[in-house]
């Protein structure tokens, strides 16, 4: 049984917040371990966060596309924008960055693409028609009863 | 305001007043986080126990707060809920600041020696 749902907005910081907390209801209506739905929220905000301030910067806001399908064990989640590629067309790799440094040196942002690689099971990234289709995949345990 | 700000034992404690520090919310905290700590105590202890929810614009907001701070202060963070425990894990950032699980762990050390 697979539970599919999806949900449009337009990328405003706003817009993407009650899209992202829109997801994370219907995932714990849906039955989702709460800890597991705190891991898709990170992720989903980080990857619409990019979408907002990347893809769009310098035009006009556009879509932002979320589709859903969650099985039993496994969730995967397709976002979905018209904006600028990606750098290269590639994923970034989401190095993990140098904290050793004095406080003034310290990096305030780069975290993002870290936080999403370390939180799904596959991330996959494709260019085509003029938009840009992220596909972020979690499994999820099942506890059984 | 996204804060309020009290002074206890020699310390500042700074509440979040929000349940999310997210890129809508970053620039206005860290905004706000200038306003209070401008002057006062030289330990700051933010207290997150309201935040259920941050991103990565929330954490280089509070990295930021802390470099307003400059040298000779010290930004700790306090009453950290499993969302944000587990961002300033995973980016390492545990290893920057001082977390305590409450504010009460918090309050009752002294402040590390600069």
């Amino acid at each position: 049984m697979v539970e599919t749902f999806a949900c449009s907005f337009t990328a405003t910081e706003l817009e993407a917040r009650s899209g992202i907390s829109a997801v994370v209801d219907q995932l714990r209506g849906l039955g989702m371990p709460q800890a597991r739905v705190d891991e898709v929220q990170i992720v989903l905000a980080e990857a619409v966060n990019n979408v907002v301030e990347h893809a769009y910067a310098g035009h006009a806001p556009g879509d932002v596309n979320i589709h859903c399908n969650l099985a039993a064990d496994h969730l995967t989640i397709y976002v979905r924008d018209a904006g600028v590629p990606l750098p290269d067309h590639q994923l970034p790799s989401g190095t993990p960055q140098d904290l050793s440094g004095p406080i003034d040196t310290l990096p305030e942002g780069g975290f993002g693409w870290l936080l999403i690689r370390e939180l799904t099971s596959d991330i996959q990234y494709e260019r085509s028609e003029g938009h840009n289709n992220l596909q972020l995949s979690f499994e999820i345990q099942v506890t059984q009863k | 305001m996204t804060l309020t700000s009290t002074d206890i034992e020699g310390a500042q404690i700074v509440t979040v007043n929000a349940e999310r520090i997210d890129a809508a919310m970053a620039i206005q905290f860290k905004d706000d986080m200038r306003a209070q700590t401008e002057d006062g105590p030289s330990r700051v202890i933010l207290d997150l126990s309201q935040v259920k929810f941050i991103d990565s614009s929330g954490l280089g907001a509070i990295v930021a707060a802390m470099k307003q701070l400059g040298s000779g202060r010290q930004l700790d963070l306090a009453g950290l809920t499993p969302v944000v425990d587990k961002v300033f894990r995973l980016t390492r950032m545990d290893t920057v600041f001082k977390l305590y699980a409450t504010l009460d762990d918090a309050t009752s050390v002294a402040p590390a020696q600069t």
